[in-house]
């Protein structure tokens, strides 16, 4: 016989209607009671599947989660965990039960330290800790999920999904799944008659159960604007007038610490008593952070377009569809993959905070004992080398950074602002990372660095602007480094002629080469000083979660 | 607790200081900052009540810092510290500074 007939074509196929075959003793239609779910899984899951248990760094299929921490752990075994974010306490329990044999993921902030003694201890072997976009990338490529337990907000009778603003990861992990003759399990809050809009289509999920209680979501990007510090103030004008004055900065990501959340809060008074209305700040990919509000409001802002939701902002974002991404059921839809896509390509700033920095630049917030990964930073915290549309800003970083060489091309700005002390006195800068030794007693191929110093473009702290993009030398480059690391080891250790020669050059700037006075970076520039002014800044549409609430 | 008094080399403000200036609170970490006129010095006076131990060689360089960065001469200022980073001392110097003399650097 000839072999290329013999040869099966749809083997994932055949075996895809097998399991739904067993799963039809289980549940006879495609909605699951709850008290189903446990054997269904037994029965659809088989030993080795690759299987992608909905952890969005907000978002979180926790029902499916906990179900399957109560599966036979004798049949349900060797488990490959191919998901964004490792966030609650049962991803860890599987791995502790020895169900799972191998994670591949981006980020696992809240588990990092028991996920480091499970990798210590060899119970667990980690493929890689890749970006979003990255893990997603790699979806369709090597690590298809066989199995994929979900999150929405509401299925129909016919079990098409509604995700609500938080659509966040969904789109990426069912398509992979669905058209790679994998199934799709979806846990929902509510089943209803007729859904808002269809944000999943019903053919491409086998399964509807509704959940007990509704999916948790962490409101991780609420900054309360009582905790902002002098300091960040003061390292929110630099930004503001040093670099996004200076670059024009319009199209940019922000990370979602206290130091960006002071810069957007300075936009209404500080940037607007500058002129730059209009001028920087006007193109985001964002998610609808709090401290954005007074910023929109003041009508700085043109286009958001969100990698996920935030918890209060929901009523908010579907009231400014100019502004958000909104659909013609009047709600949010966010999408990760394309958010990342977007802050990689069409920004032309990345801005954000990190625990380390070397003398060369590179940027991590690993520390020992904790494997967290950095989930979407390395992508906005990057160059886009296939980039092929040109700014202002781009260019001009281009030329800075590559002198004058025939073939024009630009740059990203790549920029970490950070105090030269942490709490606890704290050195930012050091001369070596944390996470070479993490490296070593976690077996990583990789140290893992969030930001790598051929890509940062510029150092702010509350010394000054240190532009690494004019050094022209490593050793120019070091000194750059320590003369904007304050009263650090590093910092104290700087050449002070050399850093001096840096000034004059204009490499590194100080808040009173920029013609900013120290005496003005007070609370009192800030759009909003307490969480209750954000609410009044959005007229009572931001409905702000209990625990931000504190009158 | 941690007491000491530094006295450092500054140039005179070009006109006489008088009035005192306080600045900052004492809360965790942040501090407050009295600046007073003595005339009957050239230097610059620092008394520093700081509520965290081992870092006296961080103080001595940031003071160091800031006496050379303003015209400091004839000023004495009084530190009550709660355990503020360094980049809060400087700033709250140069407001204390700013705030009495009235100039920016």
């Amino acid at each position: 016989m000839n072999t290329t007939t013999s040869k099966r074509w749809d083997q994932l196929a055949c075996n895809r209607a097998e399991r739904l075959l067993r799963a039809a003793g289980i549940a006879p239609g495609h909605i699951v009671p709850p008290d189903q779910i446990v054997p269904l899984l037994e029965t659809i899951i088989e030993p080795g599947d690759r299987v992608c248990i909905e952890g969005n760094n907000q978002k979180q299929a926790d029902f499916l989660a906990r179900s399957l921490v109560k599966t036979d752990p004798t049949h349900l075994r060797d488990l490959h965990l191919v998901q964004s974010v490792l966030a609650l306490p049962e991803h860890i329990d599987l791995i502790e039960r020895g169900q799972v044999s191998r994670i591949d993921f981006s980020f696992s902030g809240p588990q990092a330290a028991r996920l480091a003694r499970l990798v210590e201890t060899k119970k667990i072997t980690i493929g890689a800790i890749h970006t979003y976009l990255e893990l997603f990338a790699r979806y369709f490529v090597d690590l298809t999920p066989r199995v994929a337990l979900i999150a929405a907000q509401a299925a129909d009778r016919e079990g098409n999904l509604y995700t609500g603003p938080n659509t966040e990861d969904t789109p990426a992990i069912v398509e992979a799944t669905a058209f790679k003759g994998g199934i799709v399990i979806a846990q929902v809050n509510e089943i209803v008659d007729k859904l808002p809009r269809v944000d999943i289509p019903a053919d491409w999920v086998n399964f509807v159960v509704k959940a007990p209680t509704p999916h948790y979501i962490e409101p991780l990007f609420t900054r309360d604007p009582a905790q902002i510090t002098e300091i960040q103030v003061l390292m929110g004008m630099i930004a503001i007038k040093g670099l996004y004055a200076e670059y024009g900065i319009t199209s940019l990501n922000h990370g979602i610490g206290f130091d960006t959340a002071a810069i957007e809060l300075l936009l209404p008074t500080y940037a607007a008593e500058l002129g730059l209305k209009g001028k920087i700040c006007t193109h985001w990919a964002l998610n609808p952070h709090p401290t954005l509000i007074p910023a929109i409001e003041a009508g700085f802002v043109e286009s958001v377009h969100c990698f996920g939701s935030e918890v209060g902002m929901e009523r908010y974002t579907a009231a400014r569809p100019d502004i958000f991404f909104v659909g013609a059921d009047g709600s949010m839809r966010s999408n990760r993959a394309f958010s990342q896509a977007a802050g990689h390509y069409a920004c032309d700033l990345f801005i954000g905070s990190t625990l380390q920095i070397d003398l060369q630049g590179n940027s991590s917030t690993a520390t020992k004992g904790r494997i967290a990964g950095f989930g979407g930073a390395p992508n906005m915290g990057a160059d886009a080398r296939g980039r092929r549309h040109a700014s202002p800003a781009w260019l001009r970083a281009g030329r800075e950074g590559r002198g004058n060489i025939a073939m024009p091309r630009g740059q990203k700005l790549v920029v970490q602002i950070v105090e030269t002390y942490r709490e606890h006195m704290h050195p930012t800068f050091v001369e070596r990372l944390d996470a070479w030794e993490l490296a070593q007693t976690a077996n990583m191929e990789l140290p893992p660095v969030m930001i790598y110093g051929e890509d940062m473009t510029h150092i702010i702290t509350e010394e000054g602007i240190a532009n690494l993009l004019l050094c022209t030398t490593p050793e120019e480059r070091e000194q750059a480094i320590r003369g904007v690391a304050g009263y650090t080891p590093v910092g104290m250790a700087r050449d002070a002629r050399i850093v001096e020669n840096l000034r004059d050059r204009g490499i590194i700037r100080r808040p009173e080469d920029m013609g900013i006075r120290k005496r003005d970076a007070t609370r009192d520039l800030l759009a909003a000083r307490s969480i209750k002014d954000l609410v009044l800044a959005s007229g009572g549409l931001y409905d702000p979660p209990k625990q931000f609430r504190n009158w | 607790m941690e007491k000491f008094t530094l006295t450092l080399p500054s140039a005179l403000p070009p006109q006489e200081v008088a009035r005192a200036a306080i600045c900052g609170v004492v809360s965790s970490g942040n501090l407050e900052i009295l600046v007073e006129s003595n005339p009957a010095h050239n230097n610059c006076t620092v008394v520093v009540n700081t509520s965290a131990h081992g870092f006296r060689d961080i103080w001595e360089a940031v003071l160091h810092d800031f006496a050379r960065r303003h015209a400091a001469g004839g000023l004495s200022f009084t530190i009550n510290d709660a355990g503020a980073t360094p980049a809060v001392v400087s700033l709250r110097l140069d407001q204390a500074f700013e705030t009495c003399c009235g100039v920016a650097s």
